[in-house]
């Protein structure tokens, strides 16, 4: 069987003990919170950190509390607990709706949130063993020099894979990172940046401690999910939107994000602008969709044909958009992701 | 003995090894640990087409831990599954073929060790031009894969015409000619193989490995090794899964036996799921051209198959396979005339084989579709086109394929009445459809895969005064459930309950020959063996208790564990007591039984791909919903009824059909092995796309729609209990009838497997810009197919033989498969 | 370097060394010699190394053993009632739903899971339970019907 390879395994009591155990070698060590996605990468010898810092032991991470004006979700908190909480079911639908999604039963019951929206961008010709990787001469991203996508791209162009990321984005979440030196609070989408290697604005001497969802009345939330199968499969696209409307159904508050088209999830700031102000029409959902769809720029290294998961923008944008509008569009989630709610 | 009423076959009943595996206790071969063992790992090539130049294992032999590092050169005898094809070494000798192929093994105290020393040894290779594609393979005789074949890098090419092809044609009313493409896909079982060998105290050699064919691995062990093979024992583990996969000798079994020979220790390996791709021996991906000949009532005049067999590197099955492209398009519908070219050509990429429905499954997708298409231009239903011209019981078919009962007319009236095809067939609204097709498999091949003529199976029982009657069996457990069916065999002729018969399968030092679970053969022969065993006891036991009753023994009953006399059921015995008056009276008991198919009706060359003691048939209708705004496609139900004889036990012959919807699902929907060649200017790989379970897709529990099923128990007088394979079969009409239930659905034609979301969509949008609205192969490239054998039908007086084949050595038809 | 851990492994307790790098399902496996937990991957993409950690489904594959130190881990070896077959192996055998009986030992502790917190699910419930186990031999239908029959008995046996 695939075997891990050796490593020093730190398992500090408390967020300060892991926190300095980082600080002293920030470039050899990583985080291991759930695993569920290091560890196959390790596996696989895509990374090959010489320490794991657990953050199993360390209890002021793992906490969830709903609160009327805003949500805070500990980096640690179990996708399975987000998945399972009834308050938030009602609250965060959109966030439920991702989590519930992301892999499977068993992953969920050991990935964390935070382990989710740091994944690691995803490349057909990146998660692969050791010897696939050099039967094609590695790539950019891993021991090579040259992006096998496109071979002409300065940059590597692994795909940012994580559903959590954009649902919680379109709910206008904020995340503290926290490291020896201090801590910092950045709106989610300022955590990512457009480049499959340097995915994330994250330094290797920080960890993610907490999510901030802000409380908006009234506020309906949604994510749509494009794969092969209702299960195991990561996103080849992920729609996000959460709307806010007024007593007269007039869009006050709206924000479209897209996941897995790109090498970091995207905000669609022309479809907020388009649908605020406005009521929530066929018309409106429409250039919603419009808006979106150029935003998406989906490269050969995943499943299903780039021109199938760009055209499927567009569909996604509209069912997601339909259903905070309060449509019944129950039948077309079972038909496209197999699951229910 | 056909009078007997029945106890214990065809009532739904646990399987004898069901304990063992919802308990975790079956023992898979990676669950063997042996003292002293050791691990292996293999080192494959990270190029798709190269010479070995050079192997330096010094530096992987100094890292502590390592105890061995085997080379091609340590085993230079070649193998391979078919006489005609021993074209693998346990270790590539000169050159590697494709990107996977070994070169290398380690062996060290860990198997993480093993890891890490396979980066230590240095291999200097000289890259060769990559073949990737059978167009290529066709265009490049040079370099040659393999120094032997047909032609450059066509392994094999076959032509074979039955009656008069070209009159067929010209009485047609009219002629379609369709091509279509199947891609390759693979078995995917949950375990990948392992196996470990080991010394036993006397110095033979045992290898306990994941195999659906010890007896083939046997032979291979033995002939590499150059062992006598009395000096060496494979016992097959039940296996996690095979579907064809684990049929062929592998490498990694003939790479842990010399090295358990060369280090006195046992050997174990387990391939990791990437490698289970680089074995393969799956679904060859096919190219297929069919013109079909039809009459204005939708009779068949004559057809034309041509296929084209993406091989990858090696030969596995693959003659068999070129040969079952063409077999069984026979005997589903009555066909006057018939030509089949087939070719299988070499390419760098892992090599195809036998999968469920081994080359059966592609041509049947293009016949099904091809029907439908045909039932469209005529405006007949396309249940009832097949009604019209279903083939016969007890035909000799147009390439002498020898088919007794044929329950395929039944089958379609049941899935058709059961699903209400009528009513919803052109009539559902658009985005809703509803599609049929049918198929037939064999229960064995006739023929065994090194001629001889001995029997396919083999079956020994032992009875004694304990009341147990122990069996034994060459036969695999593959999870299909063999050893439930011998059981279920020898208690219902012996009239003892299942758990009074213990078996003994799959170990060569035990039990007598069965040559493997491949081609639905298991049940047919081991059963018939089983029967043929149980009776001779039978007939022993009730011999010396006739005797001793006093009556005579064609009066007794043997049911329920006991022995009594018919008209007297209070005059008897148990059956323990029983056995111990045959015991002292004949001595121990011991009896035998075996199998061997008729001989083959086909005298040609090649006659011996197709012929089986039985056929199966089977019917399915699928329903789809398909959203013409996105292609997405959902399976919304199937209803099957498969012609299974006799279902043995009802639980496990569900399980088969189920498991055969399923997996005929994954490859119409989704699954499908395929491989990147990067941009050749800066690199020569050719690599597997994505070789994980991951991506490599496959249906879970929330795809798999409900399905009805009938199990249709018309018994064929050559199955054991009248009972007909149900493994393969029910696999082969899903493709076609999702394709046709897509046309009904939304009007457009997918005219390849798989069929997804994408293509759907495209020829939505190609319909609507007013193109046809097809996905799938524009032509069918030149292919020199031989000059075809002329062989005459049974209804033009020929007697089996072709009339243009150059006389043959005496009777070597199956040398030649 | 190894270091001691104790692992409550069916309700007993298992102490042994272990290296960091050990997944639970390679101390299971091979230091315990439980083999009824299979693998089919490795890397979390199959199911068939499921157990219940604190009676939770989870991948023994992608969980260092080191980090379960004192937790409950339930095998297929733990399900079974001194010699009776729990309600779901009984199932499972005589619905058909174990064909090669490799996918079995983690569809079992996932059903498991699944009916201790909803005694009655929905087919479609325990469709989606189930959606983290391949199984290539029986298209699930039968392994569904015998956690409905499992889930009746269990019922059942509460009253």
């Amino acid at each position: 069987m695939l075997r891990l390879p050796e490593f020093q395994l730190l398992s500090p009591q408390s967020l300060s003990e892991a926190l300095a155990l980082l600080q002293a070698d920030p470039e050899h060590s990583s985080i291991l919170a759930g695993g569920t996605d290091l560890l196959p990468n390790m596996k696989r010898r895509q990374q090959t950190p010489r320490r794991l810092i657990s953050l199993r032991n360390v209890a002021e991470l793992g906490q969830l509390t709903v609160a009327a004006d805003e949500v805070r979700i500990g980096g640690s908190v179990r996708l399975r607990t987000i998945e399972t909480h009834e308050a938030l079911a009602a609250e965060l639908r959109g966030l439920v709706q991702a989590v519930s999604q992301i892999a499977t039963v068993h992953i969920r019951g050991t990935a964390t949130i935070g382990g989710n929206l740091c994944l690691d961008t995803r490349c057909e010709y990146y998660n692969q063993s050791q010897p696939w990787r050099q039967a094609i001469g590695f790539c950019k991203k891993k021991d090579g020099d040259i992006c096998w996508v496109a071979t002409s791209s300065p940059r590597c162009l692994a795909v940012s894979s994580t559903d959590a990321a954009p649902a919680l984005m379109a709910l206008g979440a904020q995340v503290q990172l926290c490291s020896a030196s201090g801590t910092r609070e950045l709106p989610l989408a300022d955590l990512y940046q457009n480049d499959g290697i340097h995915y994330l604005s994250k330094r290797p001497d920080e960890v993610l401690t907490l999510i901030r969802i802000p409380q908006r009345a009234g506020q309906r939330s949604a994510y749509w999910k494009l794969r092969r199968r209702g299960s195991f499969d990561f996103p080849l696209l992920g729609v996000a939107v959460a709307v806010q409307r007024d007593d007269a159904g007039i869009v006050q508050h709206a924000q479209v994000a897209l996941g897995a088209v790109s090498s970091r999830p995207l905000l669609v700031p022309e479809a907020s602008a388009l649908l605020c102000g406005q009521p929530l029409g066929d018309e409106q959902i429409r250039q919603a969709a419009e808006a979106a769809y150029p935003l998406a720029k989906p490269m050969d290294h995943a499943d299903m044909s780039l021109s199938y998961r760009k055209a499927m923008v567009k569909s996604l944008v509209t069912s997601a958009l339909r259903e905070v509008r309060g449509d019944d569009v129950s039948q077309d989630r079972q038909r496209l992701m197999r699951v229910l709610g | 003995m056909k009078d007997r009423p029945l106890h214990i076959i065809g009532k739904a009943r646990r399987r004898v090894d069901a304990r063992a595996k919802v308990t975790g206790e079956t023992r898979y071969a990676d669950d063997l640990h042996l003292p002293r063992m050791l691990h292996c790992r293999m080192l494959r090539s990270p190029l798709p087409h190269a010479k070995i130049v050079s192997i330096d294992a010094s530096r992987a032999k100094a890292l502590p831990g390592v105890h061995l590092v085997l080379t091609g050169a340590d085993m230079p005898t070649t193998f391979g599954i078919l006489p005609v094809s021993q074209d693998e070494h346990a270790l590539c000798l000169d050159k590697v073929r494709f990107v996977g192929d070994p070169v290398a093994a380690v062996v060290a105290q860990t198997e993480l060790i093993a890891e890490e020393a396979l980066a230590l040894i240095d291999v200097q290779y000289e890259p060769l031009q990559t073949i990737s594609a059978p167009e290529e393979a066709l265009a490049h005789p040079e370099p040659r894969i393999h120094d032997y074949g047909d032609s450059g890098n066509v392994h094999k090419a076959v032509a074979l015409s039955f009656g008069s092809v070209d009159q067929g044609f010209a009485e047609a009313d009219h002629v379609f000619e369709d091509t279509f493409h199947y891609a390759g896909n693979t078995h995917l079982p949950l375990e990948t193989h392992a196996a470990v060998a080991a010394l036993d105290p006397d110095g033979k050699l045992t290898i306990w490995s994941s195999t659906q064919t010890p007896h083939y691995v046997h032979r291979s062990i033995a002939k590499v090794l150059g062992l006598p093979p009395s000096r060496v024992r494979v016992i097959s583990t039940p296996q996690g899964g095979g579907f064809g996969g684990k049929t062929d000798p592998f490498n990694h079994e003939i790479v842990v036996c010399k090295a358990a020979m060369m280090l006195g220790r046992p050997v174990k390996v387990c391939l990791s799921r990437e490698e289970v791709f680089y074995c393969h021996r799956g679904r060859h991906p096919v190219l297929m051209k069919l013109r079909c000949g039809v009459k204005q009532d939708g009779t068949l005049t004559a057809l034309h198959l041509q296929t084209l067999l993406d091989g990858g590197a090696y030969g596995s099955y693959g003659v068999a396979s070129t040969f079952y492209t063409g077999a069984l398009a026979t005997v589903t519908y009555h066909l006057p005339n018939y030509r089949f070219e087939g070719c299988r050509v070499f390419t760098n990429k892992p090599p195809c084989g036998p999968k469920r429905g081994h080359g059966t499954v592609q041509p049947r997708f293009g016949q099904e579709v091809q029907l439908d298409k045909i039932a469209e231009k005529l405006a007949i239903d396309p249940a009832e086109l097949r009604l019209r011209i279903v083939e016969k019981p007890g035909s000799l078919t147009a390439n002498f394929l020898r088919v007794q009962s044929i329950g395929l007319a039944d089958c379609i009236r049941s899935v058709v009445r059961r699903s209400g095809f009528s009513d919803k067939h052109r009539k559902l609204p658009y985005g809703k459809g509803v599609g049929i097709a049918c198929s037939s498999y064999l229960s064995g091949a006739g023929m065994p895969i090194y001629y001889n003529d001995m029997p396919h199976s083999g079956v020994q029982l032992k009875l004694d005064r304990s009341g147990l009657v122990t069996a034994f069996c060459g036969v695999a457990e593959v999870g299909q459930g063999c050893d439930d069916v011998l059981c279920a065999c020898v208690a219902e002729v012996l009239g003892v309950d299942v758990a009074d018969v213990k078996v003994v399968t799959g170990d060569s030092d035990l039990s007598p020959v069965d040559l493997g679970s491949y081609s639905s053969r298991v049940t047919m022969m081991m059963g018939n063996a089983a029967i043929a065993a149980a009776e001779r006891a039978r007939e022993l036991v009730a011999t010396a208790v006739a005797d001793k009753l006093g009556i005579a023994s064609d009066q007794l009953v043997f049911a329920h564990g006991r022995v009594f006399d018919a008209a007297a059921p209070e005059k008897g015995m148990s059956f323990r007591e029983a056995v111990v008056i045959a015991e002292a009276a004949t001595g121990t008991i011991g009896t035998t039984g075996s199998y061997k198919p008729e001989k083959p009706a086909a005298l040609f060359k090649g006659g011996g791909v197709g012929p089986s003691p039985a056929y199966s048939y089977t019917a399915a209708v699928v329903e789809v919903s398909v959203d013409p705004q996105t292609g997405w496609l959902g399976v919304d139900k199937i209803w099957i009824a498969h012609d299974i004889g006799r279902a043995l036990n009802p639980t496990l012959a569900r399980g088969q059909v189920e498991g055969s919807v399923y997996m005929g699902l994954g490859e119409a929907l989704m699954e499908e092995q395929a491989f990147r060649r990067l941009p050749p200017k800066l690199s020569g790989a050719l690599v597997h796309r994505t070789p994980s379970i991951l991506e490599y897709k496959s249906l879970t529990s929330l795809e798999m729609p409900e399905v009805d099923i009938e199990l249709l128990e018309d018994p064929d007088p050559n199955g054991p209990f009248g009972g007909k394979e149900v493994g393969q079969g029910p696999l082969l009409p899903i493709m076609p009838a999702i394709a046709n239930a897509i046309f009904d659905a939304v009007g457009v034609r997918i005219d390849e497997v798989p069929i997804t979301p994408e293509k759907i969509l495209k020829a939505l949008g190609q319909k609507a810009a007013g193109k046809p609205g097809r996905i799938g192969p524009k032509d069918f490239p030149a292919v020199s197919y031989p000059e075809p054998l002329q062989v005459p039908t049974p209804w033009q007086g020929g007697d089996g033989r072709a009339t243009n084949e150059v006389a043959r050595p005496k009777d070597k038809r199956a040398k030649n498969v | 370097m190894k270091q001691p851990i104790s692992l409550i492994v069916n309700g007993e307790r298992h102490d042994t060394l272990c290296q960091p790098n050990l997944t639970l399902l390679e101390v299971l496996r091979e230091n315990l010699q439980l083999t009824g937990t299979k693998h089919g991957c490795e890397l979390g993409e199959c199911g068939a190394c499921a157990v219940l950690l604190d009676g939770e489904p989870v991948l023994s594959c992608l969980v260092l053993a080191m980090e379960c130190d004192g937790q409950q881990i339930t095998t297929v070896e733990g399900l079974t009632r001194g010699a009776s077959l729990h309600p779901l192996q009984a199932a499972f055998a005589d619905h058909g739903a174990a064909q090669c009986g490799y996918c079995t030992p983690g569809v079992l502790v996932t059903a498991k899971a699944l009916l201790d917190r909803n005694p009655c699910p929905s087919r479609t419930e325990v469709r989606e339970a189930l959606s983290g186990n391949l199984c290539r031999c029986t298209g699930y239908l039968q392994i569904l019907d015998a956690v409905d029959a499992a889930a009746h008995v269990l019922r059942e046996e509460k009253r």
